[in-house]
């Protein structure tokens, strides 16, 4: 079912494809193979029960969290250390990671999971710059959800010791709720958005351990407040680290760079 | 529009309860959402308006408990009530503080015969 509208439409339906694989759609999985037992099942009973009220205290998301807690195991076990980045669409990150694949891929192996809701577009930009990568297309889904990462790492089969970035659809609101069994969750904003978007959007300011500042090179032509940024970003998250850089000009990318090693390490 | 995504699985969990229990059909459902959650009760109703349709929820009942968030200050161990995550301490002004209450979504209880 359409996470959307509630819909059946299969237009709707989550795809994962490697680039190179677009002429195929076979589906081997779809939303309906969660669930054991048909909605529109008609039951038969043979014995009717007193009217009773059943304490569950049941976490909602708790099939999201039960199969992200078995992604971490899975990455843990095969020391892949695990990113999920977030932000609104248009703030860099593709061009980030395709920088950070350009410049450390040598040094570091590097997976990653792109997650958009239609076309392959980033999936072939990682794959110019060499990384393996699977593009998961969510139709009208809004975010990625931990099921749909444990489908996609099957697919990219990741070597043991390498580091796995997931590209979350462009949305600073959704993808907050749904942990993916990443180790990190990196939140990028830029410099060409409203520098309050951490007290406009505090659940995912709230819930990421990396604030990436980018586009800094425009800072001279906006009226962005870097200082005004952090502190709004401080003021949900006191834990929150932060980076500025440009992908663009590569001004601060080591400072991302020492931050990854470092995280690897002592992850 | 992540409510659809929470309406669902709250339908599903429902439905697998209700089978455990043998249940003809659920009367009523109660379920617990932080003020903080990150999930508007009111989009979530609009959403569980639609996807209940031929479901065990269907004519159910539906009681959406809002559970006030909390927090605790980290200088001066006072408890107070927020509606945002980024509220100072009404004690100290401190933004150092934890919170204790408000991201809940949980399903409490179902009500069945």
């Amino acid at each position: 079912m359409c996470d959307t509208c509630g819909c059946g439409q299969p237009n709707d339906e989550v795809t994962i494809r490697k680039p190179g694989d677009e002429k195929h759609h076979e589906h081997k999985h779809t939303h309906e193979h969660e669930h054991e037992q048909d909605h529109e099942h008609e039951h038969e009973y043979q014995s009717h029960s007193h009217e009773r009220t059943i304490e569950l205290q049941t976490d909602i998301l708790q099939k999201n969290n039960l199969i992200a807690e078995r992604n971490r195991g899975y990455f843990e076990a095969k020391n892949i250390f695990v990113l999920n980045m977030v932000s609104s669409p248009g703030s860099g990150k593709t061009s980030l990671l395709e920088r950070t694949i350009k410049e450390l891929g040598n040094k570091i192996n590097f997976f990653v999971i792109e997650g958009d809701q239609q076309t392959m577009n980033d999936a072939n930009r990682i794959k110019a710059v060499g990384a393996p990568v699977v593009q998961i297309n969510t139709g009208n889904g809004c975010h990625l959800d931990a099921n749909m990462i444990s489908r996609a790492v099957k697919e990219l089969d990741a070597e043991n010791n390498s580091v796995m970035m997931i590209e979350n659809v462009g949305n600073l609101i959704c993808p907050s709720l749904f942990d993916l069994g990443e180790a990190k969750r990196v939140v990028i904003i830029s410099t060409t958005e409203g520098d309050d978007k951490p007290i406009k959007y505090p659940t995912m300011f709230a819930s990421s351990h990396l604030c990436i500042i980018n586009k800094t090179d425009l800072l001279p032509y906006v009226d962005f407040d870097i200082e005004k940024t952090k502190q709004y970003a401080l003021q949900v998250n006191h834990h929150l680290e932060f980076i500025q850089l440009s992908v663009k000009t590569g001004e601060g990318m080591k400072v991302w760079y020492d931050w990854l090693r470092n995280s690897m390490k002592n992850k | 529009m992540h409510e659809m995504s929470i309406a669902l699985n709250i339908i599903d969990i429902a439905h697998e309860e209700a089978l455990r229990a043998n249940a003809k059909k659920i009367n009523e459902i109660e379920i617990e959402i932080g003020t903080i959650s990150g999930v508007e009760i009111s989009a979530l109703e609009f959403s569980l308006d639609i996807a209940v349709k031929n479901t065990f929820l269907e004519n159910a009942q539906r009681k959406i408990i809002p559970v006030q968030a909390k927090a605790e200050c980290l200088e001066c161990n006072s408890i107070f009530s927020l509606t945002t995550f980024y509220e100072p301490c009404p004690n100290c002004q401190s933004l150092t503080i934890n919170i204790l209450q408000g991201k809940e979504l949980r399903i409490k209880s179902i009500n069945i015969d």
